[in-house]
C-alpha cells in the first residue's frame, strides 16, 4: 500500500524498552473505586444511583443526556456509599460528580450477550456500543457511537485504526496488539460492519515490529477469513503521528480542510483499545469498565502495564510499581508530549488515561526559559505548518487577533515545537493561553450579542405594550365619546334629527 | 517551579542556546587557530582584546536591563559576535578598533535592539561597516601572512607594540609586510585601466587562496577550514543548508555567466568563491539564525538576495568587498521576507482558507453495497 508523509514532526526518545515486553497483569482490585460520571467529552451522565445502593457490575452508575454523552458503568459489585464531588485527573484538579463504589469481596462474572453481535445490523451495533459507554481511548475521549454515527451519515469508506501510539513511554496499544490481537481484531470487524465500510486499516509504528507481524499473521490467515478487509499497515515513527490528521494524511494522502472533519474525506479513526472495548463489550458482555494502563518513568521503580478498573486511584498503581511517598519530580497522566500534570495522586484512572508517567527530575530538563534565538527549528518541526516563534510572540503582546491571524486555532498542541526549543520556551503554553483568552473573547462577544439582542427586544417589546395601552386608551375614549354622543343624541332625538353628527363619531373610530 | 508549568510538552530535547552557539565557535575553531598562526601575536592580542570587551559590553547591558548576566554571558552569543568580529578585522589592527569594534556590536548592534534574538541587523557586520566606514584606513591596513615564530614575524613584545602603539604598521618596523588583499588589488587594477590577465598575470593560484597565503582578515584567508567548520554545521544539523547553498550558488552562477561573457573584465568563480570573506558569510554570517528569515523558503531568498549583492558591489560598487553590506541589506529585508513567505498551514490553502474537499458520489458506495450482498 503506497503511503504518504506528513509534514514537520520530531522524533523524541521512545524510552519505551522498560515496559515494552512486558505482559499485561491486572491490578488487584481496589477496596474503593471513584468512578467520575463525567469521562468523555460532552455532557456529563447523570447519576442513576444513590448512595447505599448495592451495585453489580457493569450496572448503569450514570446514565448519558443529550447527542454528546456516554454512561458510566459500576466496574465491580459493591455499595455505592456517596455520589459526591471528587477530584478529577487535570492539572487543575476540578471536582466532579463521583460514585464512590466500596467494592464486595466477591465479583459477579460477565455474562456474555445471547445475540450474536455478528448478527446485528448497523445501527443496533451503534446502540449497542454507546449503551457500553465506549469512548475514544487514546485520550480524546470523544463518545465513539457518535463519531461512528457522523461516519454513517457520511458513508464513510475507510476506518482506519490508530495503533500509532507515537507518545513516548506509552505501551499500552503495543501490548493490546501484541496479546489481545485477535479480539482486537473482532472489534475492528463489528465497528466495520456498523459503519459498512469497505475497509479497515490498521496504522503502526515502524518501531513495533512484534505487534505488527502479529497482525499481520492473524490477518492473513486462512481461518480469519473474516478480517479480510482488515489491513495493517506500517509507518515510520515520527511523532505526532497518531494524531488524527497526521494519520490520515500519512494514509490517504490527504489533508483534512481547516474545520472540517475527517468524515468529509470519507475516513473515520478509531484506536486499538477503543475497538478492544468494542469486542468486550459486544462480544464478553462487559461495558467499558477498566482500561489497559503504562505505568512508567523514570521514578518508577517496577515500570507495568496494568490492566485497571476505572475509578482506581493513581496512587494505587504508583504503590503497586514500587512508587514510595511521590519520590518523583513530575507525574503526568497520558504521555509526556501531550499528557496532563497532576497534582497529586489522589485522583481517579478514567477512560481516557493511557498511561501514568512519573518522571524524575533528569528527564524532565526544566530550566528557565531565554530569549528566543529565531533558530527557527519550532517552524521546521510544526505539523499544522504554523509560526510558533511569531505566534508566541503576539499573545505575549496580548495581541491575540495577530496571533489568530497566523493560523493559532490551527494549532494540534502536539509540542513539537516548544520540545525542539532550545531557549526552552514554553510555546505550548502561550498557545493555550491564546485559545482559552479567544474562546473567552467570543464567549463575551456572544453573550454582549445576546444582551443587545435580548435588550432591543425587550424594547421593542415594551413599545408594543404601550402602544396597545395607548390604542386601547384611545379605543375607549372614543367608545366613551360615541356613547356620550348617544346619550345627548337620545336626549335631543325628540328635539330634532341629529343622526349625521353619529356617522361622524363612528366613522373616526374606524379611522384610528 | 512545577507548580506553574502545566503544559506540555513534558520532557524537552537536549538542545540549548549555548550548546548551539558552542557548535558554532567549534566550527569556527580550525580557521581561527589557522588564522592566529599566520597572523602571529598581534591577530592573537586583537582576538583576545575584541573578546573580552565584548564579554564586558555584554555583562555592562544585562546589567543595565536587570536580566540575568550569568545566564546571558554563558549562552555564548557576545563570545560568538566578538569571534565572528575579530575574524573580519585586518589582523593587525590596533587594540581600539577592537574595542570599539566589541561596542558597536554588541551595545549598538544587539542591545540596543532588546538583547539577544532582538536585533535586526548581524552585531558583527554593524561593527565591521560602521568602523570601516569611520576608520577607512586602518580598516584597509591589511598585512601579509607571517608565520608565527618564523623569522619575519613580530616576536611577542613586537605583537604587543604593534596592537598597542598602532603606529607600528604604517611606517614602522614592519611595513614591508604590509600589502592588499587580492579583491583590493583587482578593484584598484581595473580602475587604472588594467585588464585581469595583466592583473593575474599567473593566473590565479587557487591553492594558496583556498590556505590562506595572502593579506586579509582571518576569516578571509583560509576559505578550506572556514568551508570544512561549515559542512560540519550543516551535516549536524546546527545550520541549514538553504543560506550557504543559495548564496555560493548564486555568487557562482553570476561569475560563471560574467566570465564566459568577458574574461578580460570578469573574475571566474573560483576567484569569487574563494576570496575574501564569501566562505565566511556563506556559513557562519548569514547563517545567523536572529537576523535571516526563519523558513526554508524565506532563506533561500535571502541567501540568493546576498549573493547578487554581493557580486553587484565586488564588480560595480566602490568597495573590493561587499559581503558585510550585503548581508547587511538582506537583513534589513527579513521580516519582509517573513511577512511574504510563510508555510502553508495544513489544511488551508496559502490564502488561510480552508482546502476544498472534492465531493464523493455517496451513491456509488450505496451499489457497491449490493454487490457485496
Amino acid at each position: 500500500m503506497k503511503l504518504f508523509s506528513f509534514r514537520g514532526g520530531i522524533h523524541p526518545s521512545a524510552r519505551k524498552e522498560r515496559t515494552q515486553d512486558l505482559p499485561i497483569i491486572r491490578l488487584p482490585m481496589p477496596k474503593r473505586l471513584y468512578v467520575p460520571l463525567q469521562q468523555h467529552i460532552g455532557e456529563p451522565a447523570v447519576a442513576r444511583v444513590v448512595a447505599g445502593e448495592q451495585v453489580v457490575r457493569g450496572q448503569i452508575l450514570g446514565g448519558s443526556v443529550g447527542r454528546i454523552s456516554a454512561p458510566v458503568h459500576a466496574p465491580a459489585d459493591g455499595k455505592v456509599i456517596g455520589i459526591i464531588d471528587f477530584s478529577s485527573p487535570h492539572p487543575a484538579a476540578l471536582p466532579v460528580t463521583t460514585a464512590v463504589i466500596e467494592v464486595s469481596a466477591s465479583q459477579s462474572p460477565w455474562i456474555a450477550p445471547l445475540e450474536d453481535p455478528f448478527s446485528l445490523s448497523g445501527d443496533e451495533l451503534a446502540q449497542r456500543i454507546q449503551q457500553a459507554g465506549i469512548v475514544g481511548m487514546g485520550g480524546a475521549t470523544f463518545p465513539s457511537a457518535v463519531k461512528l454515527d457522523m461516519a454513517r451519515q457520511h458513508q464513510v469508506l475507510t476506518l482506519i485504526i490508530n495503533g500509532g501510539e507515537c507518545e513516548p513511554y506509552l505501551t499500552c496499544d503495543d501490548r493490546l496488539m501484541r496479546e489481545r490481537a485477535e479480539q482486537m481484531l473482532l472489534g475492528v470487524e463489528l465497528m466495520l460492519r456498523c459503519l459498512d465500510a469497505k475497509q479497515a486499516i490498521i496504522v503502526v509504528e515502524d518501531n513495533k515490529a512484534a505487534a505488527l507481524a502479529n497482525l499481520r499473521t492473524l490477518c492473513n490467515e486462512a481461518f480469519y477469513s473474516k478480517f479480510e478487509r482488515i489491513k495493517t499497515v506500517s509507518v515510520p515513527t515520527r511523532y505526532p503521528q497518531g494524531s488524527q490528521k497526521q494519520m490520515i494524511q500519512s494514509v490517504t494522502g490527504k489533508e483534512v480542510p481547516a474545520g472540517a472533519h475527517a468524515t468529509d474525506l470519507g475516513v473515520v479513526m478509531h484506536n486499538v483499545a477503543t475497538a478492544y472495548a468494542v469486542y468486550e463489550a459486544l462480544v464478553v458482555g462487559k461495558p467499558l469498565v477498566s482500561r489497559i494502563v503504562t505505568v512508567g518513568g523514570g521514578a518508577v521503580p517496577r515500570p507495568a502495564n496494568l490492566e485497571v478498573p476505572l475509578g482506581t486511584l493513581v496512587e494505587e498503581l504508583l504503590r503497586f510499581c514500587g512508587v514510595e511517598d511521590d519520590n518523583y519530580e513530575r507525574l503526568l497522566v497520558g504521555g509526556p508530549m501531550m499528557g496532563q500534570w497532576l497534582p497529586h495522586a489522589q485522583l481517579p484512572i478514567i477512560k481516557g488515561s493511557s498511561g501514568i508517567i512519573a518522571l524524575n527530575e533528569a528527564e524532565t530538563q526544566m530550566d528557565l526559559p531565554s530569549p528566543c534565538i529565531r533558530c527557527a527549528r519550532c517552524v521546521t518541526v510544526c505539523p499544522a505548518g504554523l509560526l510558533p516563534l511569531e505566534m508566541a510572540k503576539r499573545i505575549r503582546k496580548e495581541d491575540f487577533g495577530a496571533a489568530q491571524a497566523l493560523g493559532l486555532s490551527d494549532c494540534i498542541a502536539c509540542g513539537s515545537c516548544a520540545y525542539v526549543c532550545p531557549s526552552k520556551i514554553p510555546l505550548v503554553q502561550y498557545f493555550h493561553y491564546g485559545k482559552g483568552e479567544l474562546q473567552a473573547r467570543k464567549q463575551q462577544e456572544k453573550k454582549r450579542d445576546r444582551t443587545a439582542e435580548l435588550a432591543s427586544s425587550k424594547a421593542l417589546r415594551v413599545e408594543a405594550i404601550e402602544r396597545q395601552k395607548a390604542e386601547a386608551a384611545a379605543l375607549r375614549k372614543a367608545q366613551m365619546a360615541a356613547k356620550k354622543a348617544a346619550e345627548v343624541a337620545a336626549q335631543e332625538i325628540d328635539l330634532s334629527d341629529s343622526k349625521s353628527e353619529i356617522t361622524l363619531v363612528s366613522s373616526e373610530e374606524s379611522g384610528d | 517551579m512545577a507548580n506553574t508549568l502545566i503544559s506540555g510538552p513534558h520532557t524537552l530535547a537536549s538542545t540549548t542556546v549555548s550548546r548551539t552557539m558552542l557548535w558554532v565557535m567549534l566550527a569556527l575553531t580550525p580557521a581561527t587557530l589557522w588564522g592566529l598562526y599566520l597572523f602571529g601575536w598581534p591577530a592573537i592580542n586583537l582576538f583576545l582584546i575584541t573578546a573580552v570587551a565584548a564579554l564586558l559590553f555584554e555583562a555592562g547591558c544585562l546589567r543595565l536591563a536587570g536580566k540575568r548576566v550569568k545566564a546571558g554571558l554563558f549562552d555564548g552569543s557576545a563570545l560568538l559576535t566578538a569571534w565572528l568580529l575579530a575574524m573580519s578585522l585586518p589582523p593587525w589592527a590596533p587594540w581600539w578598533i577592537g574595542v570599539l569594534g566589541s561596542f558597536l556590536a554588541i551595545v549598538i548592534g544587539k542591545q540596543v535592539f532588546g538583547g539577544l534574538g532582538h536585533n535586526l541587523f548581524n552585531p558583527a557586520m554593524v561593527a565591521r561597516v560602521a568602523l570601516l566606514v569611520s576608520f577607512p584606513l586602518q580598516m584597509t591596513l591589511w598585512t601579509q601572512p607571517v608565520a608565527l615564530f618564523s623569522a619575519e614575524a613580530p616576536g611577542f613584545i613586537d605583537g604587543l607594540a604593534i596592537s598597542f602603539a598602532g603606529d607600528a604598521l604604517a611606517g614602522g618596523a614592519f611595513d614591508a609586510l604590509s600589502g592588499a588583499t587580492l579583491l583590493g588589488e583587482v578593484k584598484t587594477g581595473f580602475s587604472v585601466g588594467s585588464t585581469l590577465p595583466e592583473l593575474l598575470p599567473a593566473g590565479l593560484d587557487h591553492w594558496s587562496m583556498a590556505t590562506g597565503y595572502g593579506a586579509g582578515s582571518l576569516g578571509e584567508t583560509s576559505a578550506l577550514l572556514i568551508l570544512a567548520g561549515g559542512l560540519l554545521l550543516v551535516v549536524f544539523g546546527v545550520i541549514s543548508w538553504t543560506i550557504p547553498v543559495s548564496l555560493l550558488a548564486t555568487v557562482g552562477l553570476l561569475a560563471l555567466l560574467f566570465n564566459g561573457l568577458n574574461p578580460d573584465r570578469y573574475p571566474g568563480v573560483g576567484y569569487h568563491l574563494f576570496s575574501g570573506g564569501m566562505m565566511l558569510a556563506a556559513f557562519f554570517i548569514a547563517t545567523d539564525m536572529v537576523t535571516s528569515p526563519n523558513t526554508p523558503a524565506g532563506q533561500l531568498v535571502f541567501g540568493v538576495g546576498c549573493g547578487v549583492l554581493i557580486y553587484l558591489i565586488r564588480t560595480w560598487g566602490g568597495y573590493p568587498e561587499g559581503v558585510a553590506f550585503a548581508v547587511l541589506l538582506m537583513n534589513a529585508l527579513t521580516p519582509l521576507i517573513d511577512h511574504w513567505i510563510r508555510p502553508r498551514i495544513f489544511g488551508r490553502d496559502r490564502a488561510f482558507k480552508p482546502l476544498v474537499v472534492a465531493p464523493r458520489a455517496l451513491g456509488k458506495h450505496q451499489t457497491s453495497k449490493g454487490e457485496q450482498a
